[in-house]
């Protein structure tokens, strides 16, 4: 029987919210099978060729597919994206759960601190966090001996404090959720029959968040992936021969000049990114739509 | 303003007659100082992290292809102030910013982070504060004509151009607007800085998102507001479209947008950083930029303090404002 209400049904009658699910699925599978598939000479001689059969987006200052290297941006922008939410969830979700579940003054110390680095600008925090800890993690790498990871140095420096960045709204989105769950009547059950706080908070409470956090890690995503393009768009962020959307369009942004305009460097990676973008937007919004019982229709 | 203080206060009277009305000038202050006091903190708080994040960074703002004689580095972190134990430094350095001294820059040598940021922070702030007015107007202008065509074509267009706008990131509106507006149809300069006509694209670019979040905003809470009792009586006492929505309606919609002033004046900053970049503009982002791949350290702290006290001072006022906006926050904060 279908219910007409349901959130599941409600979903399924948003168009949008399908066609964003059909585009991320094809950005998902390019990203992640993309790259072992086409081979990996991807390097010409010729720079700055307009799309052809051959090049199919062109190639770039230095003579690389340009295809080759939007696949390779989707391979890290979309992980860069996910791990930096992941982080800001798992993050957001303690911190949240341990401040409203405490209450009291520990509650209200620990929202005084999410206020604070409210109050501080993400990308300023983030520039000057990354341009201090990248130069340590590479040099504790080199030590520890994992020349090959070094290359990646970036990408994990990055996902670590975009996600250390990215956990306020999260943590207070628990927290209130917390604050509503706690003074029903099953965590009264539950500390009757002598559970510790731990299974109460991880076994009882969670649970019944899950639904609200999932929602929001959506909404993160974008907003990762946006601001890990912003820093590799400033030259702090991915650097060649890596890629990401960003880099990709900080190239492009160079060459651009009056006398001639090498369109599809900007317009390639910008679409891929721009799509992507949107579609988990869309889909961001029309889960919240369908599951967060405080958004009326 | 006084009127608008009268206001509240007839409203507190209303709410809480028996309270004499020092009582409520009591809390007004109390407020006050209570965010002033936070703005203090926020800023210590900045000022010490940015301090030590730049001393544990390994490579000196000295470190060259060449190494330097050690005579040549002692004088030189003499001079800079970088040499003696850190704590030392670290308290001279708060010593120095009381006097509003922000010191050298290291890169930039004979120039004053001061001398630096009195140059191009005004051009930032120019940029910025015209984008934060497009971005306002604009923003509530669309979020309440969609409100009103509420499932109406102008209203899935512009909801629909907002998320748009949301997804681009600015470094790909603001290529594609030079490609459009100075290269193909050359009616605007590409960049840099100048007469007013080189200023309309990158505030443009820059407003675009914010713009969008306000009309999205805007949209949501006139919504809300279009169904409330008042908006029924007046539009039952035979006053027009226009009147009810934008002279009963938007004085309660509006609120959402007020408090959300306070991030869109940081998030203009911030963004401005790449605006620039984009359109050559010679303001202070550049500089922001260039001081963290510089490992220039007092440039970096002093844009960083610089504006975190403009952002955390623009925040205060938008919480007075609001305060005298909506009484209730002050009355039960």
């Amino acid at each position: 029987m279908i219910d007409p209400r349901s959130p599941i049904t409600k979903l399924r009658r948003n168009r949008a919210v399908l066609f964003s699910i059909f585009i991320l699925a094809i950005v998902v599978v390019a990203a992640v099978i993309g790259p072992m598939l086409l081979p990996t000479a991807q390097v010409t001689r010729n720079s700055l060729l307009p799309p052809s059969p051959d090049h199919l987006f062109g190639t770039d200052l230095n003579g690389r597919d340009l295809f080759y290297r939007v696949v390779l941006g989707a391979q890290i922008s979309v992980f860069v994206g996910v791990a930096g939410a992941t982080v800001s969830f798992l993050f957001g979700t303690v911190y949240g759960l341990i401040s409203g579940y405490s209450g009291g003054s520990t509650d209200a110390a620990m929202m005084r601190l999410v206020d604070i680095f409210y109050a501080i600008p993400r990308l300023i925090l983030l520039l000057v966090l990354i341009s201090a800890l990248d130069p340590l993690i590479r040099q504790q790498m080199e030590r520890i001996g994992v020349p090959q990871l070094v290359g990646y140095s970036k990408v994990l420096i990055l996902v670590l404090c975009l996600g250390l960045t990215e956990w306020l709204t999260m943590a207070r989105i628990v927290r209130g959720q917390v604050l509503s769950l706690k003074s029903q009547q099953f965590v009264l059950a539950a500390r009757s029959i002598g559970q510790t706080h731990f299974n109460i908070i991880f076994r009882h409470l969670f649970p019944n968040l899950l639904g609200v956090v999932i929602v929001y890690l959506t909404l993160t995503v974008p907003s990762v992936i946006l601001d890990e393009s912003f820093l590799s768009f400033l030259g702090v962020g991915i650097q060649a021969p890596l890629a990401s959307w960003g880099l990709l369009l900080s190239d492009a942004t160079q060459v651009i000049n009056p006398v001639k305009s090498y369109w599809w460097l900007l317009v390639f990676p910008a679409l891929a990114m721009s799509l992507t973008l949107l579609a988990l937007n869309f889909l961001g919004d029309g889960l919240r739509d369908s599951f967060d019982p405080r958004v009326k229709k | 303003m006084l009127e608008r203080l009268l206001k509240s206060h007839l409203l507190f009277k209303i709410t809480e007659p028996n309270l004499p009305a020092y009582r409520f000038h009591l809390k007004m202050i109390r407020f006050i100082g209570g965010r002033a006091i936070s703005l203090i903190i926020i800023l210590f708080c900045v000022v010490t992290a940015t301090f030590f994040l730049i001393r544990i960074m390994p490579g000196g703002p000295f470190d060259r292809e060449r190494k330097l004689s050690p005579n040549i580095e002692k004088q030189l972190l003499k001079k800079y102030k970088l040499d003696g134990p850190i704590l030392d430094q670290y308290f001279n350095y708060l010593g120095d910013l009381l006097h509003g001294d922000l010191r050298l820059s290291t890169k930039y040598r004979n120039r004053s982070v001061n001398e630096i940021l009195a140059d191009s922070l005004p051009v930032s702030v120019t940029l910025g504060s015209i984008a934060f007015c497009i971005a306002t107007f604009a923003g509530v202008l669309l979020g309440s004509v969609a409100a009103a065509n509420q499932h109406g074509w102008i209203d899935r267009t512009a909801m629909f151009g907002a998320l748009l706008a949301i997804s681009l990131p600015s470094f790909v509106i603001g290529p594609m607007l030079v490609l459009l507006f100075a290269i193909n149809f050359p009616l605007l300069p590409v960049g840099g800085w100048g007469d007013f006509r080189s200023l309309i694209l990158p505030a443009l670019t820059l407003a675009a998102p914010y713009a969008a979040y306000i009309a999205r905003l805007t949209r949501a809470s006139m919504l809300e507001v279009l169904s409330q009792d008042y908006i029924r009586t007046a539009r039952a006492k035979g006053l027009n479209e226009i009147q009810v929505i934008y002279k009963h309606g938007l004085r309660v919609a509006i609120l959402p947008v007020i408090s959300f002033l306070g991030p869109l004046a940081a998030n203009l900053l911030t963004g401005s950083i790449v605006v620039e970049n984009i359109f050559n503009i010679p303001g202070a982002g550049g500089f922001f930029v260039s001081s963290v791949l510089n490992r220039d350290g007092f440039l970096l702290a002093g844009v960083v303090i610089v504006y975190c006290t403009l952002l955390v001072g623009f925040n205060l006022v938008v919480d007075i404002l609001y305060g005298f906006l909506d009484p209730r926050i002050l009355l039960y904060d």
